[in-house]
């Protein structure tokens, strides 16, 4: 039983805004169920339900702006017992933290020595609403709320405070629309309940929206966020030779500024906290990318597996060669995990970075890990991630991309301890054997942090990754 | 498929891809890979689009004659029913 609070999904998210409630006073939700919509600024998230349970008060109004941990609905779980009395071990700053947070530390589950809670255990508990569910959470999800109160910035509640009054909203019916079709919605200013839906049982399309958009037949419900085009090029790279221009951007200048702030600031606490090193190494990918061209040949697009995925899955299993790169470093501790749950990080149209988490990326095999791969790019350029797709990776990965540059170096997302980075695959004169060849090369780096592993075990690892892209078939 | 209706079809399914840009502008011989941002996701989207609406399923083997708008026009008009 408890408060369902604002999760920390990622750790340079400080506080986030509630979108909308899928769920009202009275409903019973189930484990994994999505319950609520919250837009951070990276991103929109569909938030799940962590256990089974029956929603008692709505505590917190669409449109309004929490920090994280602040209690956003009464949620009491089903068959609930009272918590057995006893008081975790925890230092001065994780129970100050833990205050902040609204978080009851008997209810966390200590991993620290002795039982202790650590501040990763919080962040775990606060961010535990976003339960490990699969990727698939808004597959089952189709129901939405057709409006929300515009983005007010209302100051951070507390659980002092009184329940607000009940959403605005909740009385009307229910339109059925896809998150997409949702988030175009939003982004076109058109009010979900005024569209005539042509998807399955009459649900939104995103193509719904539009022809609504262009129409003109819906109120706008929400201020478009729209970007005028001299600002879009304002903001974009220096353009290329015939580039096509851009007309308009789903994302405004100020959540760009945010994003870009938000990013910043965990940056320089990285850069401030953590005694980096750095490690690059040139593989030759002649055996992998020819094994994979075979692989390809003869599949239909939709099975066909890139490059990157082949890099993901070999980055995930050479981890497990030296597990000291893989986990997270709290209260002068280093906790290693078992498994490899890679951050990858998307690029999104328009500018800025979402890391997404592939869950266990190193017991999955090349198709699964390319299904994900493209299911969560998706879904994070529509905006649409889940919360669990959100949550802390235990190591982070960066690729530029075919279109990138050749090597990065790259910066540790505390409180991880290695990023390992892919810069574009090309062609390079490579020796063989005495003799001069041509081949297709990757450089591989990892930035490491000198407070568990050295320059040492980083090139175990590096070395590890090279081997394992030289056997393919064996991933 | 006559090379005008491929060129329509195409653009529109680089719209899904690339919401933001205005296909009106996307030029006709440039690599779509640096003329409308599309990384190799992107690409392997696109093919996958272009094989659900159209039937013809492009081959990694043939990527290099669909790169460019014109390119798509000419393969789609050639290898579509």
């Amino acid at each position: 039983m408890g408060d369902f609070r604002m999760p920390s999904l990622g750790a340079d998210m400080t506080e986030g805004t509630l979108v909308e409630w899928l769920v009202q006073p009275g409903d019973h939700v189930h484990h994994g169920q999505i319950i609520a919509v919250i837009d951070t600024v990276k991103s929109a998230i569909d938030i799940e339900a962590f256990e089974d349970g029956d929603v008692e008060r709505l505590l917190v109004e669409p449109g309004t702006t929490v920090s994280v941990g602040t209690p956003l609905a009464a949620i009491r779980a089903a068959g609930a017992s009272a918590p057995a009395e006893h008081h975790a071990p925890a230092s001065p700053i994780v129970r100050r933290l833990a205050h902040e947070l609204h978080v009851d530390l008997d209810e966390v589950e200590g991993t620290g020595r002795g039982g202790s809670v650590t501040r990763h255990d919080l962040d775990l508990a606060v961010g535990g609403v976003a339960q490990v569910v699969a990727a698939q959470g808004e597959a089952a999800q189709g129901v939405a709320e057709p409006s929300v109160a515009g983005p007010s910035h209302a100051a951070p509640s507390s659980s002092a405070s009184p329940p607000p009054e009940p959403v605005r909203g909740t009385s009307q019916p229910h339109v059925a629309a896809s998150p997409r079709a949702r988030r175009r919605a939003v982004d076109l200013g058109v009010d979900l309940a005024a569209v005539t839906g042509t998807g399955a049982h009459g649900a939104v399309t995103v193509e719904d929206v539009e022809r609504s958009a262009h129409a003109g037949d819906a109120g706008p419900a929400y201020p478009p966020r729209v970007v005028p085009p001299a600002a879009v090029s304002s903001a974009q790279p220096a353009p290329s030779k015939a580039r096509a221009s851009r007309t308009a951007d789903v994302r405004s200048d100020a959540r760009k500024d945010a994003m870009q702030a938000a990013t910043a600031a965990l940056m320089a606490r990285s850069k401030k906290e953590i005694p980096h090193y750095y490690l690059e190494s040139v593989i030759d990918l002649r055996v992998a990318l020819d094994w994979l061209a075979r692989h390809n040949e003869g599949s239909a697009s939709a099975d066909r597996v890139l490059p990157a995925a082949v890099l993901l899955l070999a980055t995930a299993r050479s981890l497990l060669a030296v597990p000291e790169l893989n986990g997270f470093y709290t209260d002068g501790h280093f906790d290693a995990r078992e498994h490899v749950d890679l951050g990858v990080a998307v690029s999104l149209r328009g500018g800025g970075l979402v890391v997404a988490n592939l869950r266990e990326a190193d017991t999955k095999d090349l198709d699964v890990l390319m299904t994900m791969l493209k299911d969560v790019a998706t879904r994070a350029r529509a905006g649409r991630l889940t919360s669990s797709e959100m949550s802390v990776p235990t190591v982070t990965v960066t690729n530029l991309g075919d279109q990138g540059a050749d090597l990065v170096h790259g910066v540790i997302y505390p409180p991880q301890v290695a990023l390992v980075g892919f810069g574009r695959i090309v062609e390079r004169p490579w020796a063989v054997d005495g003799m001069l060849t041509v081949r297709p090369v990757v450089t591989a780096t990892l930035a490491g942090d000198h407070r568990v592993t050295d320059g040492h075990r980083g090139s175990r690892f590096l070395a590890a990754l090279d081997a394992a892209l030289q056997k393919p078939e064996e991933l | 498929m006559n090379p005008t209706s491929a060129r329509e079809t195409v653009l529109e399914l680089i719209g899904e891809i690339a919401p933001e840009v205005d296909m009106g502008s996307v030029p006709d011989d440039e690599d779509l890979r640096d003329a409308v941002d599309l990384d190799s996701l992107d690409f392997l989207t696109l093919v996958e689009r272009v094989h659900e609406v159209t039937g013809v399923d492009v081959p990694e083997n043939d990527y290099d004659q669909v790169r460019t708008l014109n390119g798509w026009a000419a393969y789609l008009a050639a290898h579509a029913s």
